[in-house]
């Protein structure tokens, strides 16, 4: 069966028979050629240019908050004042100017980079490949996403050159009701991203209802499509919550409504409570969809089918269930009642079930699999490394005797690095790796790609590793300076962020070099089945130039590596 | 393929009698609606329409919070509700719950039009459906700005001084200004502690002048016989009065100004959605200006009215739970 030539304006039903792409070649030009101006990509509906401007964004808000990050590290290199004095005089500005920085660190990491940057960036981009369609359900919504986005992100640069945030990125009441610095802006930011979100959440449920290919059941989609759409339930049901909430604390500064502010007869623990219960489906946001990464990975690097698949699916779906019921376990020690921290403490526990059931099905899909050891499945690999210590951690946490003792300490600290970044970015840095072919049409250098993996992997654990065992010594998080004999931990752990941060750098820079002189990429490099892979590298401005069929995504019998395209073709018509 | 252009079955009975502009017909070429990335305009309504409903969730949520604010502070102070909501006019509100029942079955009937193409009936529909709205503001505008002269704000900005002074302005001009400018001055903190179980309370001064203190027994007499409800009548009503059902009984509770923070946010936030939706109507209007529906594509009139059922049913709960929560 040839590729016929498609006029992309005219639709034409799929034939219901199976049938399997043949090497696909490029036709016409691709999302990326077809056309140049700025208007073009500004006001573009196309959702692959949306997904590379989101990426770009994410990925600039990235390096932002990680230059914070650094900052941070730098400066607890040292008990003593080590580089605030370079900011601040006295030593309350320094202690300030310290705050500010682990709140934009924090604030900027959490919405503007892990909430959009597996849905927004890579999702954009793979889902409707992924389902064989020509875009998402409501283009010029996304489109209004994307802009929200950067409103959002506008707001907190503004934030970053007025002087800072100081109140951490959770925004705790009644310090935020007081706080000098500029609360309402994040706040506005806050709001918007939370819309932008929603919309992203809510664009891709309906794409995936409405939008699947003949042929494809729920239980032939790819898992990353049931990762994303368990997120993007959460999404849309977490993120007014957080609206309301960022509204009534505005409310509370200017007005002094009395929600959250005792002063004015409101309850501060409220506050806790409404932010956490968008803010702990946030961590499940920011984890999900890199699970769904993660799925797709290690299937396709280890050439071997997904072992597990109904049950990696539904623990996806348990998963953004559970998210809603665990917002407590962030007020043990609040004065929460007992019998609501013993609820919500086993509730918690729950959570390890589906997390374990996706860890022992991916090490179940790679036994007696025939693994590339590619930079995307080195991620994939070092994401089932770091979220079984994530996630382990968490359940300690979870034990109200050891939470008393660990809450707010760097145990804490440790724990939701591992889970959201060790985890949630790296994945989402093994994902982009992934599709980074499909999405430039360039081949990365797959040699710096590894060792780059493998600095991020080793700075990563040498952050945080001791960032455990101090806050297990008692070391609390948020503070500017530590008792002495913190220091080597501290030391070592500064150390390990420069490591880390020397991965990353690589990593940029042999991703941009690969778009000046990479190799052209083969339609499928890696040797994946799902739809994405059956149209060319970079697809054309409708996806695909004959509407596919669903394939089984998890099928890799009929695909053989081309030596000489370095392309695996089908073999077979099966 | 492309054939079938009708979103639901229904809709091709009333295919037949439709006047319906758009050039889009029964079952051959695209409905000039359709977007390219959409097979099928019945794919496409149903789209729309799930993503409508997810959004509605999204705004049952946004509300959840404020509804959640009410409870919590309903739960630890419910005397706060039996004290304030007197300070809310029943009338208005129930001439408000009124004019958007009505108001979502005119909506209601914009849709059916819609999906028979009669453009007149639904310009019509539309029109009686953002004059309700309208309407609604128009009432939600005359409660707030009483509000607003009385300093009944929210938070911090509450002074209900602003009550006790703008009915004892009324008082004084009743008596003919027998009151001199000392009376009027006595510090209200003093008069809240001093007689703390009066009913209208702020009308006892500690040391009550004859002629404020015949009046307040009056007003009392008034309310005990009407009912509270004796609000403006009797020709007495300057512009600043306050009808005697808006001084509650009992003391002020420590809170106060947190009931208004309720009302004001949660009546806020829902008329926010009221002048969305009479922009909705305004930008449907414009649509069905041009002919657009008809029996094939109706989408718009029908999210459009998706969204205000939404905010009418808002309001069905606002009603009850802030005016009528004794």
């Amino acid at each position: 069966m040839s590729q016929p030539e498609m006029d992309a304006q005219s639709d034409s039903q799929a034939p219901t028979a199976p049938t399997v792409a043949v090497p696909v070649e490029a036709i016409g030009p691709s999302y990326l050629t077809i056309t140049k101006t700025f208007t073009s990509w500004a006001l573009t509906l196309d959702h692959k240019r949306i997904g590379v401007m989101y990426l770009i964004g994410v990925l600039i808000m990235f390096l932002i908050g990680g230059v914070f990050a650094l900052l941070v590290r730098t400066e607890l290199f040292s008990p003593l004042a080590l580089i605030t004095p370079l900011f601040a005089d006295t030593i309350e500005a320094q202690a300030d100017m310290y705050n500010k920085w682990f709140t934009t660190h924090g604030a900027i990491m959490v919405f503007l980079v892990i909430i959009p940057g597996v849905p927004a960036a890579l999702g954009n981009f793979v889902l409707p490949l992924l389902l064989g369609a020509k875009d998402v359900a409501f283009p010029k919504l996304n489109l209004g996403s994307f802009y929200l986005w950067v409103t959002g992100a506008g707001f907190f640069l503004y934030v970053l050159f007025t002087g800072g945030l100081d109140t951490g990125w959770t925004f705790y009441t009644p310090y935020s009701a007081e706080s000098g610095t500029a609360v309402i802006p994040a706040l506005m930011g806050v709001f918007i991203l939370g819309f932008s979100s929603i919309f992203t959440g809510l664009n891709f449920i309906v794409t995936i209802h409405k939008m699947r290919p003949p042929g494809m059941t729920w239980f032939k989609m790819p898992l990353f499509l049931w990762a994303t759409y368990a997120t993007a339930v959460m999404q849309v049901l977490a993120t007014p919550v957080i609206g309301i909430t960022v509204l009534l604390l505005i409310l509370e500064r200017t007005l002094g409504i009395g929600i959250f502010d005792p002063r004015n007869g409101g309850d501060p623990v409220l506050f806790q409570h409404f932010f956490w219960f968008y803010s702990h489906p946030a961590v499940y946001i920011m984890i999900v969809p890199p699970m769904g990464i993660v799925s797709e990975l290690i299937a396709v690097h280890s050439h071997k089918r997904i072992f597990g698949y109904t049950y990696i699916a539904f623990s996806s779906v348990a998963i953004a269930i559970f998210s809603f019921l665990v917002w407590g376990h962030h007020m043990f020690t609040s004065g929460q009642s007992t019998t609501m921290n013993i609820i919500f403490s086993g509730i918690t526990f729950s959570v390890g079930l589906p997390s374990a059931i996706k860890i022992f099905n991916w090490i179940a899909t790679m036994y007696k699999g025939a693994i590339s050891l590619n930079t995307a499945m080195l991620y994939g690999i070092s994401f089932i490394f770091l979220f079984t210590i994530g996630g382990l951690t968490g359940l300690f946490l979870a034990v109200l005797s050891i939470d008393t003792h660990l809450h707010d300490t760097y145990f804490v600290v440790a724990h939701f690095h591992y889970v959201m970044m060790g985890s949630g970015l790296i994945a989402f840095i093994g994902g982009l790796h992934h599709w980074w072919p499909k999405m430039t049409g360039k081949m990365f250098s797959e040699y710096w790609g590894r060792i780059a993996c493998g600095l991020v992997f080793v700075g990563f654990n040498l952050t945080f590793i001791p960032q455990f065992v101090m806050g297990s010594l008692g070391m609390p998080r948020r503070y500017y300076t530590y008792a002495d004999k913190f220091e080597g931990y501290h030391q070592l752990s500064t150390l390990g962020s420069y490591v880390m941060a020397a991965g990353f750098f690589l990593t940029a820079y042999y991703l941009i070099q690969s778009l000046v002189s990479g190799k052209k990429a083969p339609a499928n490099p890696w040797g994946g089945n799902s739809l994405e892979w059956h149209t060319t590298s970079p697809p054309p401005l409708l996806n695909f130039y004959e509407v596919p069929d669903a394939t089984d995504p998890y099928d890799f019998e009929n695909l053989e590596y081309d030596p000489v395209t370095e392309n695996y073709e089908t073999t077979k018509v099966g | 393929m492309s054939g079938d252009a009708h979103p639901n079955e229904s809709n091709q009975h009333a295919g037949h009698d439709g006047d319906h502009a758009g050039g889009h017909g029964d079952g051959h070429g695209h409905s000039p609606y359709q977007a390219h990335h959409f097979d099928t305009m019945k794919q496409q309504f149903e789209a729309g329409k799930l993503g409508m409903w997810l959004f509605l969730a999204t705004e049952v949520l946004l509300f959840g919070g404020l509804f959640c604010f009410y409870t919590v502070t309903k739960s630890n102070d419910p005397e706060l509700f039996k004290w304030g909501h007197h300070f809310l006019d029943k009338r208005w509100g129930a001439t408000n719950t009124m004019v958007l029942l009505f108001s979502s079955l005119t909506m209601a009937l914009a849709v059916r039009e819609a999906q028979l193409g009669r453009k007149n009936r639904i310009l019509f529909y539309l029109a009686v459906t953002f004059l309700c709205g309208a309407g609604f503001m128009g009432i939600k505008y005359i409660e707030y700005s009483k509000k607003f002269h009385e300093g009944l704000f929210p938070g911090a900005y509450f002074v209900y001084e602003n009550v006790i002074d703008s009915e004892e302005a009324r008082i004084h001009e009743q008596e003919e200004a027998q009151l001199a400018h000392a009376d009027l001055d006595l510090p209200v903190a003093s008069v809240v502690t001093e007689v703390p179980k009066a009913r209208g309370l702020v009308l006892q001064p500690a040391t009550p002048p004859t002629g404020l203190s015949s009046s307040a027994q009056e007003l009392e007499h008034g309310e005990e016989t009407a009912g509270g409800h004796e609000a403006d009548e009797g020709g007495h009503a300057p512009g600043l009065a306050i009808a005697p059902s808006h001084l509650p009984p009992g003391p002020r509770p420590a809170n106060a100004h947190v009931f208004f923070s309720i009302y004001f946010c949660l009546t806020g936030l829902h008329g926010i959605h009221v002048l969305i939706g009479m922009g909705v109507m305004v930008w449907l209007a414009a649509l069905a200006m041009q002919g657009r529906f008809g029996p094939g594509y109706f989408t718009p009139v029908d999210l459009g009215g998706l969204y205000w059922h939404l905010v009418d049913l808002i309001w069905i709960y606002l009603f009850p739970l802030l005016y009528l929560v004794e």
